[in-house]
């Protein structure tokens, strides 16, 4: 005898829920690549930091501004990538017919995508950091904390709507969809401001950080975790962080809808598309 | 219910097939290509169907010219009806290529029909999707599982997808699998370490725990060793007299066909050629085989010209 949960939300969020169990019982499965992804983030990590180590003086404020750039955008991109991505792997391993055929909202699915993201990405931003911090004597006395976890959940809004906008590129096309997400994501990088200041990009690039979430993401951090700015000061930078979520992710849903249509239409949920 | 499970009424699907075309390669060319298919997602909005009109170019020149490379329209299902009723087995036979799957996909909601409708208890499969969805599952030739996780992790997934309670779902997962002759130590490894016709097994339990009222069986026996084939086809009748469940199969084997089906539809080239019950479709052919019985290949030779094995070696235009 079929026992259900019944219809409606508790429903809908067991199906969520059962997408970041899935998800989680495959990186247990994977555990030794996650291992070594994880070491090679940490290293580049640290390497990065140490670049300001060279520098006497000014070494401390240096290092936790590349640290800060370095772990944000660690944790910003695991989200876009889990979530443009997620189209992909399901194809990879052959059950994006299955899943879609599931009779669970379009939204259900993608909130379970991005619930895994920010669960995973915390958890490595974490691991990180840990190991970060043995190398190097990161002086936080000043940071505003709270301020910098509020800029980091208003960011996190902002970069899943991208990511769901992208993650309709690889129901596009399969192989060209997948490689167009990693262009995206480097030109995010590039133009954010990650490990230097958008002044210093050449005078056509410098326009184009504005459109990037993560430029206003990095400004706000590093003023509160290094400048220790209170709240009430960064609240420009979050307000637009939150606007870009409220925007983004919406449209970010809309174009997935005229996607997965496309695909239904010609035919490309199939394994290979 | 009183009307049919399963009602299909005109249903065709074509496609468009890129020919010879060279690949083009770099960014300008990856740019270009997601743009333009960016733009056929929306004008397939705004209008009909941009991917699937007839606009293509045609091939090859009356005068014996080369061949125009470029894409060509390939009707996969051309203008199909059929009804299924409640509780029958219902064959659809025909070699790879001839939009059986494509068929199966439809009905699954997979695919949307370029014309006429496909009903499902009275729901209409564009209009009423989710609906449909739970009204139905597909078994596919393909194992469609995360494989580095164990058939028991797959299940209880499948379970909480389609608002099922995971700890009874695994319950009523095991006894499937026990009658499929799966032992459940098996069932807590990874996939990957299973054979094809163990897979196959998971495959069929996953889908039975819904207790669909429309089961989709595509070529569920492909690729099986004979055992695997004969508790698989057991299941299917045991499935269908304790249950009432309507299941529609697709198959390229016969003899499978005749032993399950209530009634069978003989596709070739996207058309039923032929639909009546596998006695009756043997009655349609006149000159009997010498020194053997008659089988349901003998039927298909007859109806369409072709000997199934040949048309096994066609690259399929899509499926």
């Amino acid at each position: 005898m079929r026992t259900d949960r019944g219809h409606g939300f508790g429903r809908e969020f067991s199906a969520s829920y059962g997408l970041v169990e899935r998800n989680f019982s495959l990186v247990r499965r994977y555990l030794s690549w996650e291992v070594v992804f994880l070491f090679y983030t940490i290293v580049n990590t640290v390497t990065i930091g140490l670049i300001a180590v060279e520098r006497p003086g000014e070494a401390n404020q240096r290092v936790l501004y590349l640290i800060v750039g370095a772990l944000l955008w660690g944790f910003l991109s695991v989200l876009f990538m889990e979530v443009s991505n997620s189209i992909s792997w399901e194809r990879w391993e052959g059950t994006i017919e299955y899943t879609f055929m599931a009779p669970i909202h379009r939204l259900t699915y993608l909130g379970g995508v991005c619930l895994f993201a920010i669960a995973y990405g915390v958890v490595r931003t974490v691991l990180i950091l840990g190991a970060v911090s043995v190398f190097f004597d990161i002086d936080l006395g000043g940071a505003n904390l709270l301020g910098g976890l509020v800029v980091l959940v208003a960011s996190s809004l902002s970069f899943i709507g991208l990511g769901l906008m992208a993650a309709v590129l690889p129901l596009l096309s399969t192989e060209k969809g997948a490689q167009a997400t990693n262009i995206l994501q480097g030109f995010i990088l590039l133009i954010s401001g990650v490990y230097y200041d958008v002044s210093v990009l050449p005078g056509w690039l410098q326009p184009l950080s504005v459109f990037s979430p993560a430029t206003y993401t990095l400004r706000a951090a590093r003023a509160a975790l290094l400048g220790g700015a209170p709240t009430s000061q960064l609240l420009p930078e979050i307000g637009l962080l939150l606007l870009c979520g409220v925007l983004l992710i919406p449209i970010g849903l809309f174009i997935f809808n005229l996607g997965e249509g496309y695909a239904l239409r010609t035919g490309k949920l199939k394994r290979s598309g | 219910m009183t009307g049919p499970a399963i009602s299909c009424h005109k249903v065709s699907k074509q496609f468009i097939v890129k020919n010879g075309a060279k690949k083009r390669v770099g960014a300008m060319a990856l740019l270009r290509s997601v743009v333009s298919r960016l733009g056929l997602m929306v004008g397939g909005l705004l209008a009909a169907d941009a991917d699937s009109s007839g606009s293509a170019t045609s091939q090859g020149g009356a005068d014996g010219s080369q061949p125009q490379k470029g894409p060509k329209v390939v009707k996969t299902v051309d203008d199909v009806s059929f009804q299924v009723q409640a509780g029958e087995i219902f064959g659809i036979l025909g070699p790879n290529g001839s939009g059986k799957s494509t068929l199966i996909r439809m009905m699954a909601t997979l695919l949307l029909p370029d014309a006429g409708t496909i009903k499902v208890l009275d729901r209409d499969t564009v209009t009423e999707t989710k609906e449909v969805r739970r009204l139905i599952n597909r078994v596919s030739v393909e194992a469609s599982f995360f494989m580095k996780l164990s058939a028991m992790e797959n299940l209880r997934y499948a379970a909480r997808l389609y608002g099922l309670e995971p700890k009874s779902a695994s319950r009523r997962a095991v006894e499937i699998l026990a009658r499929l002759g799966l032992e459940e130590d098996k069932i807590y490894g990874p996939l990957e370490d299973l054979s094809r016709g163990m897979q196959q097994k998971v495959s069929i339990a996953r889908a039975l725990l819904t207790e669909p009222a429309v089961l989709l069986l595509d070529e569920p026996t492909t690729g099986l060793d004979p055992k695997s084939k004969k508790d698989v086809q057991d299941f299917v009748l045991e499935v269908r007299e304790q249950r009432g469940t309507t299941i529609i199969l697709t198959s390229h084997d016969m003899a499978e066909a005749e032993r399950l089906c209530h009634r069978v539809a003989i596709i070739d080239s996207g058309q039923f050629v032929a639909l009546d019950t596998p006695e009756g479709l043997k009655g349609m052919v006149t000159e009997e085989p010498v020194g053997r019985e008659m089988t349901l290949e003998d039927v298909f030779f007859s109806l369409t010209g072709k000997k199934l094995k040949d048309n096994e070696n066609t690259k399929a235009a899509a499926s």
